[in-house]
């Protein structure tokens, strides 16, 4: 008897804490159906579901503008951190050469490090060769803070394989490269979609360097611009929140199909760490 | 090709499972017969290329700066270590890392202890729709930060679901405009940090239990252990490794808090809800104070850098 209470008290705390996720998700979900206008009620469903808010923000509010942005900056991110943690992580995984283990504990340093100790000269920097609200602006610097992870992942999946595999294909005579590409990078696609996963999510959410390196509003990423319209745009609530959920879905979506790779990922990742 | 000469035990025995906690270099394995010695260097440029350029030395720099005294535009100017005598001097900046201390009860310990709770909860159990319950919690981790600020800013909203609960359950004295409120603010933000992060612990620590191996826990039974002393003997033990992690980032996520704070009270009312990340921006990009800001952002940097240290020389085994 006290077993099913007990599972039916585990279920009851499970689905408590799960509703209470849901609920800021459900408010901003029916404020943006709900009616154009500044005020802001609480869980009420609106007298008519209205979409208009949607394709309002998409074109006037210039959310869609926003997402392009967005988009560019990942196309490039993404590959780029995917491919220079493959090769990082077999020379770190893989190889031997002198400075690896120096190299690998300089990498992880990077793990902690807050962005917010480089913003400041990156800002700078960019500024003094021009490069100031271009998307190469983002895109150079996210590369390199991802890289840290992406180092570190990789080279737990090339240590995870067997040496001996590397090793009988270096006596028939394979190169380096052949070996990375033949031998292991086959059985590397779960690891390496679950790094672009988190990259993906990483570059897509980015909000500080968005906010400080670009200033042209036609370049703003998704998120920069959403969290500046939140000064400016008091008086349509409907509009930023559907601007909101815009902002938000590619990775939302992304999340639902990948999730499995997104959890696994994102704790194995750092328990490793 | 020939056989190599490489009789060392690396070669001979059998592939070593390497997770990877292996440490890395360990000197028992050699390099491959046939490796070029220094092949691994041209792999890891790149790599090292990109992060050393966009990390390290922007990092060095913003060190370099925080001796100067900078508005950005006309010349700097040498003040050595004034920054930070103003760091520790001005009671607005203080008064940010005291906000960040508060946060780390909200976004760190809070969320620690129910992550805690429910690996206490589910030790032993095997419930099922566990896939679909972590797939909501963690969903924060995953929705950008701003449109949470957004979410959460309805949520305070004078005639908001925080406040209409309130009135429900008759408690409507306590109604009022949570982030505007100069006393309350910093907590009301604490309490997006706990939403955000609770699901993470809970996930991460679920994850954990499942390594742990059952005959401890029938061992504890055999021995007469309740429920209370199982979870300190069995279960706590065995989540040592995901505590070390879930303080760490859970304190990381409270000492930089930027974005969050930033969509929901950009800081204010006055400076109650600022934080060090906030006032960097603030000191740098609006108010032309640059060196200032660095040398904030350096301190920022070895406080996060001795947190993570602690927590881990703490909590984790020695290996």
């Amino acid at each position: 008897m006290t077993q099913r209470i007990e599972r039916f008290t585990t279920y009851a705390v499970l689905i408590v804490f799960t509703v209470l996720v849901l609920t800021p998700f459900a408010t901003i979900i029916l404020v943006a159906l709900g009616p154009e206008g500044p005020a802001v009620t609480g869980l009420e469903w609106p007298d008519e579901i209205n979409f208009d808010n949607f394709p309002r923000a998409w074109s006037a509010g210039g959310f869609g503008d926003l997402l392009q942005s967005s988009a560019l900056v990942a196309v490039f991110v993404v590959p780029t951190v995917a491919i220079f943690s493959v090769l990082g992580g077999y020379a770190l995984g893989s190889l031997r050469f002198p400075g690896s283990t120096v190299l690998f504990y300089v990498f992880v340093l990077g793990l902690v490090m807050p962005f917010e100790a480089a913003v400041i000269p990156l800002y700078y920097g960019m500024r003094s060769v021009g490069l100031i609200d271009t998307y190469a602006a983002l895109i150079l610097p996210q590369i390199g803070l991802s890289m840290a992870f992406g180092v570190f992942w990789m080279r737990a999946y090339f240590l995870s394989t067997p040496r001996a595999l590397v090793e009988a294909a270096r006596l028939d005579g394979a190169g380096t490269f052949t070996i990375l590409w033949k031998v292991l990078l086959p059985g590397a696609r779960p690891a390496v979609t679950t790094l672009s996963a988190l990259v993906f999510l990483w570059s897509w959410n980015e909000f500080l360097l968005g906010l400080v390196l670009i200033q042209d509003p036609g370049k703003r990423t998704a998120p920069a611009g959403l969290g500046l319209f939140i000064g400016e745009r008091t008086t349509d609530i409907a509009g930023l929140s559907a601007g909101a959920l815009i902002v938000t879905a590619p990775v939302v979506i992304v999340y639902f199909f990948l999730q499995r790779h997104f959890v696994q990922g994102m704790l194995s990742g750092s328990v490793k760490g | 090709m020939a056989l190599t000469s490489d009789t060392s035990p690396a070669a001979t025995a059998p592939p070593q499972v390497a997770a990877g906690g292996l440490p890395p270099g360990d000197r028992r394995r050699r390099r491959s017969p046939g490796e070029p010695r220094f092949i691994g260097l041209l792999y890891i440029a790149p790599a090292f290329l990109f992060f050393a350029v966009f990390v390290l030395v922007p990092l060095l720099n913003t060190i370099r700066l925080s001796l100067y005294e900078w508005n950005g535009l006309t010349d700097m100017q040498w003040v050595g270590l004034e920054n930070y005598r103003e760091i520790l001097g001005d009671e607005d900046l203080r008064g940010s890392f005291v906000h960040s201390l508060i946060f780390i009860i909200f976004f760190s310990f809070l969320p620690v202890t129910l992550g805690l709770g429910i690996a206490a909860l589910l030790a032993r159990r095997q419930l099922r729709g566990m896939s679909f319950f972590r797939t909501i919690l963690f969903l924060p981790q995953v929705v950008t930060s701003i449109v949470i600020g957004i979410a959460w800013k309805w949520m305070y909203a004078t005639d908001g679901v925080v406040n209409d609960v309130l009135r429900l359950v008759g408690l409507d004295g306590l109604t009022r405009a949570w982030l505007g409120d100069f006393d309350f603010a910093l907590y009301a933000v604490g309490i997006i940090g706990t939403w955000v992060l609770y699901g993470f612990t809970m996930v991460l620590f679920l994850a954990g239990i499942q390594k742990i191996d059952p005959e401890l826990y029938d061992a504890a039974r055999i021995d007469g252990s309740g429920a209370v002393r199982e979870f300190f003997a069995v279960t706590l033990p065995g989540l040592r490794g995901e505590l070390a992690v879930a303080l760490t980032l859970t304190m990381i996520a409270a000492l930089r808090s930027f974005d969050l704070v930033f969509a929901t009270t950009g800081g204010g009312p006055g400076t109650s809800t600022t934080v060090p990340a906030i006032s960097i921006y603030r000191l740098a990009f609006r108010e032309g104070q640059v060196g200032l800001a660095s040398a904030l952002a350096v301190v920022l940097v070895v406080i996060i850098s001795t947190v993570v240290y602690a927590i881990n020389t703490l909590i984790r085994k020695p290996e």
